[in-house]
């Protein structure tokens, strides 16, 4: 058995302190040792997308990073992403576009939509389906996933669908979080 | 595309938004792998390198010393309880299948064949002692090739005599529906001769295949990731000889299926075994890699066939004679797709005579079974392949010789020569409709100007129509082609003493949105509010009785079901209202979830009804206290969706480049309840059938191992690979149930691969090019160009 290392991560704006192995993935650490599991595993060679978290506030594949490397780092998952009780736009145009159906690569692709529309809050739809060629998808065909993204880059206002996010455990903490 | 929400009405044909997507969207997704249980304990296989070879000797001492290890069981361990996995559809009676282990014990057949589990703490303790356990091969001959399997030379199993599983056939002038095909073939102005390949698909759900088994309980507790609770919980009594009401099933959330998860598999078995064996909680989640490589695969064959026809263009006669690759196991209903397909090849067309066999042949690899279609995408792509072929033979248009020769709409309901009774269709709305979108004189005419102008990138038009035995099935049917089970359709409806409702589905749902679609049949029927309805699925203690979901059948028959127990609540309200209200049951109506006496204001609501028969203070004489209701649905005939698919293809010919430059399609799959989830529904059956004309194949080297073993190689299309789609839908009912819907789930998917690879063919044709295997990669379609120059340059 490797030695472990302690690490200090921010995670959806909770800090955690935990010893890991230096061979334990980020997503492995994210599910297994916090109980994030909105993020998933769906490949094993980083082509897939389902594990895309933000370490920063930039969209990476959580399976090709070590939990060690994110200490004294800020990560965002899925569960993080609503505010105040309340979807971030992208979730909320994820369903109302009908951009997902079994859910499985929907973490994964809410956070690289969000992580792109933040470098390139206009992007024409050949723009967004070249920012998520590293997200596969294997029920919709991407055409609403696509269209989700074009909505909220587009600032359409939808009715509140009422569904209620995550309640906020700390907070003040999640200031920093985007 | 985004619906608007409305409140009350009739739900059926709203775009309502999924109840299903809430907890998708932020993270409180609940797969299987998701689970932890205490004191869980976790698997990882131990899989032949081999694609043939005999176990000689296993030595797991190292890896039982190895830390965290609990225990490492061979095939020789559980050789007494683990039986044989199921196949449920023996096509003949005389049909040959090797004994299937779930952990082989003598022989492996294919590459990542299971030999041994370990099981131990935590999961990269048990993937660190598979590392450790040392097996002793003897090397066997492996045929992977289909004509050479044929052939006998080498075995896939030394257990068998021969690699034919079974042959079978149909025949029009035998079985009455038609006349000789030999006679047409002799007789006919014209007839083409084409050989066709389908590549080996790998479903490739999103989610990895994963199960977690509870044997702590009375009840063996298996939450696994499938489309088939109810099946697969009857497969593991079967197979391992347990008391059926000793095992409960749960499908969880799961993360697609697409017929990948239409499976009894080997790990589910083996996690059975662990966890028996342990008397604690076991999981085992297959790594992605495990996946492409073991997970059963889908299409496989080799087509070969022969079209018939008069100078004008009638078609006479078609032959098709099929090799198809089973693989080295029957899965659950692999020798049956083949079989599936046989009554589609005739298409939309009325042919005269068709004589349909095939021969089931065992090879070296995983076994083959449903994947998206299951036989019905192979059965249309060859004969709208030969249509094109045909139409070039006669220098016709492909869209002219369609027409001739498909079922008018004044013929229906027609008979087939396949025998089955197309009960509606209009083929000719659906084609007038799509043509007009897609502007294909337009397109015809760019066409013949790039190639008069000899551009670099030329042109095709791909055309396809299609129609689909949907809606599986008939259980006289099934019964009729060998099949072990039915084809119904069970549901519940309860009615809670408040007037909420919940809905118990013998369907399984994975991402289809079964949730809202049942919830919107029942707010139609009963008038309670949508958000009212509570639909419960995927559970064998909650729903007891269930054939799943698979073949586009969960609104054709489930949700049939769903409308006949929601009518059989009316029924019952209806005495109990008539009593409270000390009326005439003839002179009820019922309405928006109320009983008026006809031309009165008089009315009692279905909540107040639900209440009294909750407390049943004032029942009439003789009657339960009871509205829930329950109903199964067995169809008469199948459903026909039917649609024309048109796809515009650019192809370079300087570096055999394919891209898609329009898409479009008109289904017909009559009358809708959520267009919303048909359109997601087409969109992402086109997304998989443009898949396999152009990018998707599982590639095996000499030895029998897959090359194609991982995303990096086997390239399923990401959203840059795939174009916009153009959608519209025409309607004509079905007449085989009471809504008159026909199912969607494969439409896309049957219909695009076809259209794509006509349209690439209709690109380079006049180039010299007769055919491409698919996938169309650029290489294949690069190669092809400079074989047809060399051909040219020689004449």
């Amino acid at each position: 058995m490797a030695s472990s290392k302690t690490i200090t991560v921010d995670v959806d704006g909770v800090t955690y302190t935990d010893d890991v192995e230096p061979r334990l993935l980020l997503v492995q650490y994210l599910r297994e040792r916090l109980g994030k599991t909105g993020t998933l595993i769906g490949c094993d060679t980083t082509n897939c997308g389902a594990c895309t978290v933000h370490l920063d506030g930039v969209s990476v594949k959580s399976c090709t990073m070590f939990a060690v490397q994110a200490d004294g780092h800020q990560v965002t998952t899925i569960e993080g992403m609503a505010q105040n009780g309340k979807l971030a736009p992208l979730q909320e145009a994820f369903h109302q576009c009908h951009a997902l159906q079994c859910g499985f690569c929907t973490p994964g692709m809410i956070m690289q939509s969000a992580s792109l529309l933040k470098e390139n809050p206009h992007p024409t739809e050949t723009e967004i389906r070249d920012g998520l060629e590293g997200n596969l998808c294997r029920c919709t065909g991407y055409q609403n996933i696509v269209a989700a993204v074009k909505s909220v880059a587009d600032g359409v206002q939808y009715n509140d669908s009422g569904i209620s996010a995550n309640v906020d455990l700390v907070e003040d903490q999640r200031a920093g979080v985007s | 595309m985004t619906a608007t929400v409305e409140r009350g009405g009739a739900e059926i044909g709203k775009a309502r938004l999924r109840k299903e997507d809430a907890h998708l969207i932020t993270g409180r997704s609940r797969y299987t792998d998701n689970m932890v249980l205490p004191g869980m304990l976790h698997l990882a296989m131990v899989r032949s390198p081999y694609a043939h070879a005999k176990i000689t000797a296993i030595d797991v001492s190292a890896a039982k010393a190895s830390p965290g290890v609990f225990a490492v069981l061979t095939g020789a361990d559980v050789a007494d309880e683990q039986g044989s996995l199921p196949n449920a559809w023996p096509v003949t009676p005389d049909q040959k299948a090797p004994n299937h282990p779930a952990i082989a014990v003598e022989e492996v057949a294919f590459s990542g064949e299971i030999v041994a589990v370990v099981i131990a703490r935590s999961v990269a303790a048990a993937r660190d002692a598979v590392e450790l356990v040392d097996v002793d091969y003897e090397e066997l001959a492996v045929v992977m090739d289909l004509e050479e399997a044929l052939t006998d030379n080498v075995l896939a199993h030394t257990t068998l005599a021969s690699n034919k599983s079974a042959t079978w056939v149909f025949d029009s002038a035998e079985a009455g529906t038609g006349s000789s095909i030999a006679d047409a073939l002799l007789n006919s102005d014209v007839v083409v001769e084409r050989t066709l390949y389908q590549q080996r698909l790998i479903p490739a759900f999103m989610e990895p295949r994963s199960t977690v088994v509870d044997p702590t309980g009375e009840q063996i507790t298996m939450w696994s990731a499938t489309q088939i609770p109810h099946i697969l919980r009857l497969m593991l009594a079967l197979t391992l000889g347990i008391p059926e009401s000793k095992v409960r099933v749960i499908a969880p959330d799961v993360g697609g299926g697409f017929g990948g998860k239409l499976q009894v598999t080997p790990e589910e078995v083996i996690t059975v075994l662990a966890a028996r064996r342990m008397g604690k909680p076991c999981k085992f989640t297959e790594t992605r890699s495990e996946s492409l490589q073991v997970g059963h695969h889908g299409r496989a064959q080799v087509q070969r066939l022969k079209i018939s026809a008069t100078k004008e263009g009638i078609v006479t006669g078609l032959d098709v004679n099929l090799l198809a690759d089973m693989g080295a196991y029957l899965g659950l209903i692999t020798s049956g797709i083949p079989v599936l397909g046989a009554f589609m090849y005739n298409s939309i067309y009325k042919f005269p005579a068709y004589r349909f066999e095939c021969n089931n042949i065992f090879t070296n690899k995983p076994w083959t079974d449903a994947y998206r279609g299951a036989g019905r995408p192979e059965a249309t792509f060859a004969i709208e392949r030969m249509m094109d072929e045909l139409a070039t033979e006669l220098n016709m248009d492909p869209l002219e010789l369609r027409e001739k020769n498909w079922i008018k709409h004044s013929e229906f309901p027609f008979t087939t020569v396949a025998g089955l009774e197309y009960d509606t269709g209009n083929y000719e709305a659906a084609t007038a409709k799509a043509v007009e979108m897609f502007d294909y004189q337009g397109l015809r005419a760019e066409q013949k100007r790039r190639r008069d102008a000899k551009e670099t990138v030329q042109l095709g038009i791909g055309v396809s129509t299609f129609t689909e035995m949907c809606g599986l099935a008939p259980s006289r049917v099934l019964g009729s082609l060998n099949y072990a089970a039915g084809g119904w359709e069970h549901a519940q409806v309860r009615v809670l003493p408040t007037g909420n409702v919940e809905v118990v589905t013998g369907s399984s749902a994975h991402g289809q949105g079964h949730e809202t679609a049942w919830s919107q049949l029942v707010a139609d029927r009963l008038g309670v509010p949508f958000e009212n309805v509570e639909v419960l699925h995927g559970d064998t203690q909650v729903s007891q009785r269930g054939l799943d979901t698979y073949g586009s059948r969960s609104l054709t028959v489930g949700g049939m079901a769903v409308l006949a127990a929601a009518d059989k609540v009316i029924e019952k309200a209806k005495v109990i209202a008539a009593h409270l209200m000390e009326a005439n049951e003839d002179d009820l109506e019922f309405a928006s979830g109320a009983f008026t006496v006809k031309g009165t204001e008089h009315s009692t609501s279905f909540g107040e009804i639900a209440f009294a028969v909750f407390s049943a203070h004032n029942m009439p004489e003789g009657v339960e206290p009871n509205l829930d209701s329950e109903a199964t649905f067995d169809p008469v005939n199948f459903s026909y969706p039917h649609g024309t698919h048109l796809a515009a293809m650019e192809v370079d010919t300087e570096t055999g480049a394919v891209s898609v430059l329009k898409y479009v399609c008109v289904d017909d799959i009559g009358v809708v309840v959520n267009p919303m989830l048909v359109e997601g529904q087409v969109h992402g059956g086109l997304a998989q059938g443009i898949a396999q004309a152009l990018y998707e194949e599982a590639v095996y080297d000499d030895a029998g191992t897959l090359v194609s073993g991982s995303f990096v190689d086997y390239l399923v299309p990401s959203a840059p690979d795939l174009p916009h789609y153009i959608t519209a839908r025409t309607t004509t009912p079905a007449t085989s149930n009471q809504l008159g819907a026909k199912g969607v789930g494969e439409a896309g998917t049957i219909a695009s691969t076809p259209a794509i690879v006509n349209g690439v063919l209709d690109a380079i044709r006049h180039l010299g090019v007769k055919d491409v295997k698919m996938p169309c990669t650029p290489s294949r379609v690069w190669h092809a160009l400079q074989e047809a120059k060399t051909v040219e340059g020689v004449q």
